[in-house]
């Protein structure tokens, strides 16, 4: 039983509609990690327009039918930026949006890393970085066993590029020639204690997807009509997969935070959590 | 279940691994949905021969285990029912976070069926030889944990894990063992095979240790000491109604298995005693330590893995009684 509200995205917000709502999301991410005293907020800010564009312009999604079989799968890799994503889905219509102030409690569905037994339309779960593309090519791969069009996106950390397996899985997508699938990597340039570049370097970045046979884009990760273009644009790639390397800042949209270390898992203080909320007002 | 069982030492020896690869093949006649994985070991694991029969079917994920678990999760969690082999000591080591956060915990249904456990992988040596993977497995929640003792009991389980939802660890030996039982006898998860009666002591045993128990209960048989033999094909989870009832008719336990001191059968057959029913016991196992390359029979005489060492350890246990 499908509804024309299925064949597209059945937000398909303009970009005017989609900047309220990211900024809406910010919010909420802001909100749940004060509520928690906990959390990820950076990774959550740096991902919330890429997380925006996916839910309320690009997927095939239901969120009164989570199950259904010819949705896009959306896999967020980066498990810490578990608010952005709980955000989204309480936005669509998930789940409620007061539920999202149990984010982190005990009992709560919203769990401190994503979990896929406990939150509605949460494909995978993750918190130990690395698995999630490679969970995604398992959702792939099976898209192609089934012929079903459906396409699989998964988000990245860039300091979560760290990790081995995420090449095991580049090098794998490649090898079994997965168009259906799409990377998009949060490349904000902060980890845990320090900058990518001081941390672990990964630079040239684009050039390694390139050389483990990718289709890589390059975009700015806070500028919706690239975001959109290059989700539209790579689902014409034939033969290969593709990554969308989408500059960001970590903290984006609350000024004490963006760019600042400090914040990759620090909740805000109440006064810092006013001043946050004014600035995404 | 009772089956009266007499060891012949003529008896024939057959590929635990080529049972697997041949049972998958005729699961995946019936099942379109069963796929396999395998990481650049297919033709030793024996999975080669599903790749051959349904390529479209089958993913070599080369030397990559923790992006073949991950990948495994993700199939399943689109409904395959998935089969991912590898050597056991690969498949304990080498991806257990994969294997915690992605199958564990999700409960998603993926059959990880690792073969070469135990020492008696041989020559190839410590690298090579899983001795910990029943300690590992056995440690996750939700995973059903499971040792053949013969290629019969091997095609059993693996039938039974592909009609059972949920992850499931099957370790398989790289060296051929005895058949022990018929055609089509009766298996069930989860539920321990009485092999022999006897009042005296019960030798609880797992995978290629169960022959040995055997042979070791008919050497017993002499001395007049009637050996009870209890194959725990299911380590997890355990049978400990079985177990128990053992223990309380014969008053005094073996158990032995390929596989370290800690954390394999010996501790869960000791935590279940403990609380039902705590009679003394004696442990066959590798004891607390890495073995060295050589042939497999050498390395189970090396380490006391022998049907004489169950031997030993089931007179020393009847005079504690």
């Amino acid at each position: 039983m499908e509804t024309s509200a299925q064949k597209v995205n059945q937000f398909d917000l303009f970009v005017p509609q989609l900047e309220q709502m990211s900024k809406r999301l910010r919010r909420h991410v802001i909100n749940m990690i004060a509520t928690a005293s906990s959390g990820h907020p950076g990774g959550s800010l740096s991902a919330a327009d890429i997380v925006t564009a996916l839910y309320f312009k690009i997927l095939k999604h239901d969120p009164h039918n989570p199950q259904w079989e010819e949705r896009d799968r959306f896999i967020l890799s980066k498990g810490h930026a578990a608010p952005i994503l709980y955000a989204a889905l309480a936005e669509c219509g998930y789940f409620p949006i007061e539920e999202l102030a149990t984010f982190r409690k005990l009992g709560s569905r919203l769990q401190g890393h994503t979990d896929r037994t406990f939150t509605p339309g949460v494909e995978m779960s993750a918190g130990s970085l690395g698995m999630g593309l490679s969970c995604a090519i398992g959702f792939a791969l099976c898209a192609r066993l089934d012929s079903r069009k459906y396409k699989t996106y998964v988000l990245l950390g860039d300091g979560e590029c760290d990790e081995g397996q995420v090449w095991e899985a580049a090098l794998s997508a490649s090898q079994f020639k997965l168009d259906n699938l799409v990377a998009i990597v949060d490349y904000n340039q902060i980890q845990l204690s320090g900058r990518t570049q001081d941390i672990m370097c990964l630079d040239p970045f684009a050039k390694k997807w390139q050389a483990f046979g990718w289709h890589t884009v390059e975009i700015d990760g806070h500028d919706f009509d690239q975001i959109i273009s290059a989700l539209q644009e790579v689902k014409a790639i034939k033969g290969k997969p593709s990554v969308i390397i989408a500059r960001t800042i970590k903290g984006k949209g609350v000024s004490f935070m963006e760019n600042n270390v400090a914040f990759h898992g620090k909740p805000p203080s109440p006064e810092e959590t006013d001043k946050a909320l004014k600035e995404l007002e | 279940m009772s089956q009266q069982m007499q060891p012949d030492s003529h008896t024939a020896k057959v590929s635990l691994r080529e049972t697997y690869g041949k049972t998958l093949v005729e699961l995946g006649k019936q099942d379109k949905n069963i796929i396999v994985l395998d990481a650049d070991l297919s033709p030793s694991t024996m999975t080669c021969f599903f790749a051959q029969e349904f390529p479209d079917r089958f993913f070599d994920c080369g030397l990559a285990e923790q992006n073949m678990i991950s990948i495994a999760a993700g199939l399943a969690a689109s409904g395959k029912t998935v089969f991912a082999s590898t050597f056991a000591v690969f498949a304990a080591c080498r991806c257990f976070d994969q294997v915690r956060i992605c199958l564990s915990q999700t409960g998603l249904n993926v059959k990880v069926v690792a073969t070469h456990g135990g020492i008696t992988v041989g020559e190839d040596g410590l690298s090579h030889q899983a001795i910990e993977d029943l300690s590992l497995y056995c440690a996750l929640p939700g995973f059903t944990v499971i040792v053949p003792a013969d290629a019969r009991e091997t095609a059993e389980a693996v039938k039974a894990a592909a009609s059972t939802r949920g992850p499931f660890y099957i370790r398989l030996s790289r060296i051929k063992a005895p058949i022990i039982y018929p055609e089509g006898y009766a298996f069930t998860v989860g539920k321990a095979i009485t092999l022999r009666e006897g009042n005296d002591v019960s030798i609880v045993a797992t995978g290629i240790m169960v022959f040995k128990a055997l042979e070791a209960a008919e050497a017993l048989a002499e001395h007049g000491i009637n050996c009870r033999v209890l194959d725990i094909h299911t380590i997890k989870p355990l049978d400990e109604e079985t177990v128990a009832k053992a223990a309380a008719e014969t008053g005094a336990i073996v158990v032995a298995e390929e596989h370290l001191a800690q954390g394999g059968l010996g501790s869960r057959v000791a935590q279940v005693l403990a609380r039902t029913k705590p009679v003394p016991v004696e442990f066959v196992n590798l004891g607390d330590r890495y073995a060295l390359s050589g042939k497999a029979d050498e390395l189970l005489q090396e380490y006391g893995l022998t049907a004489r060492d169950i031997e030993k350890a089931a007179k020393i246990v009847v005079k504690r009684k």
